[in-house]
């Protein structure tokens, strides 16, 4: 009987399902503790609010998924908000040459980051950081002071709500609905999406088998880019300002939704759908805060850093288990 | 080129010495009295004098970061870690009005943090920079935990020594930063540590069949990092009177990597230099001097930082001077090197 040694659930689903598992643990708790935490705007008010972290976290999975990192999103998402406001409101330029515009600048951007780190053999960690020092500094010299955006279609966009029985999505949220949708297409029905995964699970096999490497990591950086690019206009629209001091340190929210969502850091293994629960839980973190009332706010900022730790650990675990049944797996010699 | 002059120019602290040599030239012409050095109530006083004290937490940061990459690691919270370090030594000196206490108490707080990261590394097994971003992520929150969300103010005239005193002339954290980075290179030429240590780098395995005890060692490079980091963060708040656990410290990580970087310490672990890294420090506080005092917008920094950073990366990158070697030469020298290299091949 060979085959009591496979387990009847995929294991790369582990991950995956222990986030789903704490999600619904926490939305639990909130419903016990808390009068009105099930109301359906609750948990629309996650997508309106976590809309920029979703779209960016959404680019960060492919990068990790590749076994890289990006931190520079953070500061490509307060560029995008303040160069679409310097252009529009200083430049009187329209937004709808503004916004195609900033979206490519900001695929652009990854892309270069990706072409040092391919040809160049340098890490990614060290070049995005030099990236995310660049677009910091470019937003200070836009201007060091908020520029608030009055466009008419920025401000009909804000106000633009999309209803849902009593409830309803903002424009924001609704961007970010359709880049999960992209996502998960181009993860899981493209080429693209096969070869970046093939890329996270060893890029030298990948190579090997003739799939385009450089390509595929010069566009995942473009990709992660521009969905910063993306998020910084649904940010502008959220703010309706830009300012250089938006989203500091939202780098390090994506990566922890993106690994709370159970992708692996060292790449190949992870789930967009696991990204998009890992928002959900920062989000829910925030919102049981919020509702507790007597909470502070740097709790949030413990609270994921613990989860962080667990989940990492338990990726530890994952992994060693991993590499233990193919060592039994293996034949004896 | 004579042997003398190809020798100098591989030495390993050339580059960043020229830099620093350069940047202190242009300061010099643009601000004639750049360098010039006054005795004021009992200390000496001047641009470079100031260049020195506001070097010093960078310098000691970095130092402990240098020995934390040279393992093949890296440590992203000291920002973090600073900034809980300072919160601790701010709160314990209002409530207990004892210098000694409050350092004691930063300095413990710090080693623990730092000691924390290593155990995740060493002990878990996590990759350096996620095992750090845990500590990074959540460092900021246990520091306003710390001081409850509030700037607290630091009314105690003792404390003011360590970041604004003055020793034998010098600035107090300068000296001490100085005292820091030689007693370490004392300790790592005089022991076979710093050998340990290059022997990590560049072959963790290797080293450890070799029977280098890499793991302890790793912890404790790790303490270190965070004992340095609470050093810095004792100076850092003691300069301007307060801890503040969202601003203190901030990119404080990126500055000390950066700093590691321009020393000539190969991000990839194994070649490492103490002095290297006390100069990248100077570096990044002299331009930081620069850019104020050229007029350009203190903001900018960031991007001639982060230009930097691009430089001196693709400098180490053996993919980069490559191709840069192949563009250099003329075609024809390009058929002879390849003609010359082909029976070998």
């Amino acid at each position: 009987m060979s085959a009591i040694t496979l387990p009847a659930f995929d294991r790369r689903l582990v991950p995956l399902s222990g986030t789903l598992l704490l999600f619904f643990a926490m939305v639990a708790f909130g419903a016990l503790a808390y009068d009105g935490f099930l109301a359906p705007q609750v948990f629309l008010n996650l997508a309106i609010d976590n809309a920029f972290l979703l779209i960016a976290a959404i680019g960060m999975t492919f990068v990790i998924l590749t076994g890289g990192i990006d931190l520079s999103v953070g500061s490509v998402l307060a560029l995008t908000t303040m160069a679409a406001a310097a252009l529009i409101e200083h430049a009187q330029m329209s937004p709808l040459l503004v916004i195609p515009l900033l979206l490519a600048g900001g695929a652009v951007f990854g892309a270069l980051q990706g072409f040092l780190i391919h040809r160049y053999r340098l890490q990614p960690f060290i070049v995005t950081l030099a990236g995310m020092f660049v677009a910091r500094g470019l937003c200070y010299l836009i201007d060091t002071e908020s520029i608030p955006v009055r466009d008419p279609l920025f401000v009909s966009l804000a106000e633009m709500r999309i209803p849902l029985g009593q409830s309803s999505l903002s424009s924001g949220a609704a961007i970010a609905i359709v880049t999960v949708a992209a996502a998960l297409w181009l993860a899981h029905a493209t080429r693209f999406g096969r070869t970046v995964y093939a890329i996270g699970g060893n890029a030298r096999s990948a190579a090997l088998m003739g799939l385009p490497v450089g390509g595929t990591l010069v566009g995942v950086y473009a990709l992660s880019g521009f969905c910063a690019a993306l998020a910084g206009i649904t940010m502008t629209v959220y703010m309706l300002s830009g300012y250089s001091l938006h989203a500091v340190g939202l780098e390090l929210d994506a990566i922890a939704a993106v690994v709370i969502g159970g992708t692996l850091l060292t790449g190949g293994v992870g789930y967009v759908t696991g990204t998009v629960v890992g928002v959900l839980i920062l989000g829910i973190i925030q919102t049981l805060v919020i509702f507790d009332g007597t909470l502070s706010s740097w709790w949030t900022r413990i609270v994921v850093g613990i989860l962080l730790f667990l989940f990492c650990v338990a990726q530890r675990l994952i992994e060693g288990r991993a590499q233990k049944m193919k060592n039994e797996r293996r034949p004896p010699a | 080129m004579s042997a003398g002059a190809r020798r100098v120019l591989t030495l390993p602290l050339f580059w960043p010495c020229v830099t620093l040599a350069l940047l202190i030239v242009l300061n010099a012409t643009v601000n004639p009295g750049f360098l010039a050095l006054e005795w004021r109530d009992g200390h000496l006083y001047g641009n470079l004098i100031d260049i020195l004290n506001r070097a010093a937490p960078l310098a000691l940061v970095a130092t402990g970061m240098t020995l934390v990459i040279a393992a093949r690691g890296l440590d992203i919270s000291v920002g973090a870690v600073v900034a809980i370090a300072a919160a601790t030594a701010a709160l314990c000196v209002s409530a207990t009005s004892s210098l000694g206490a409050a350092i004691v108490a930063a300095l413990a707080v710090a080693l623990a943090c730092g000691l924390w990261n290593g155990l995740l590394v060493v002990a878990v097994g996590m990759q350096p920079i996620i095992a750090t971003l845990i500590l990074m992520v959540a460092g900021r929150g246990i520091a306003q935990l710390i001081t409850g969300g509030q700037i607290i103010t630091i009314y105690y005239p003792p404390y003011d020594y360590l970041g604004n005193g003055f020793l034998l002339g010098l600035p107090f954290a300068a000296v001490l930063a100085l005292a820091v980075i030689v007693a370490l290179h004392a300790l790592l030429t005089v022991t076979p540590l710093g050998l340990f240590i290059r022997a990590i780098g560049i072959n963790p395995l290797a080293a450890r069949i070799a029977g280098v005890r890499a793991r302890p060692i790793t912890l404790a490079l790790y303490g270190f990092c965070g004992l340095a980091a609470g050093i810095a963060g004792l100076i850092i708040s003691s300069n301007v009177k307060s801890a503040d656990a969202n601003n203190a410290g901030t990119l404080l990580e990126l500055d000390a990597i950066l700093a590691v970087t321009l020393g000539g310490t190969a991000l990839t672990g194994g070649r490492f230099s103490l002095a290297g890294t006390a100069i990248g420090a100077l570096i990044i506080q002299t331009l930081t001097s620069t850019i104020y005092s050229l007029g350009v917008p203190p903001e900018v920094n960031l991007v001639f930082k982060a230009a930097l950073i691009f430089v001196v990366m693709l400098l180490q990158s053996a993919e980069f001077r490559a191709s840069i070697r192949q563009f250099a030469m003329r075609p024809a020298d390009l058929t002879e090197v390849s003609k010359a290299a082909g029976p070998s091949a």
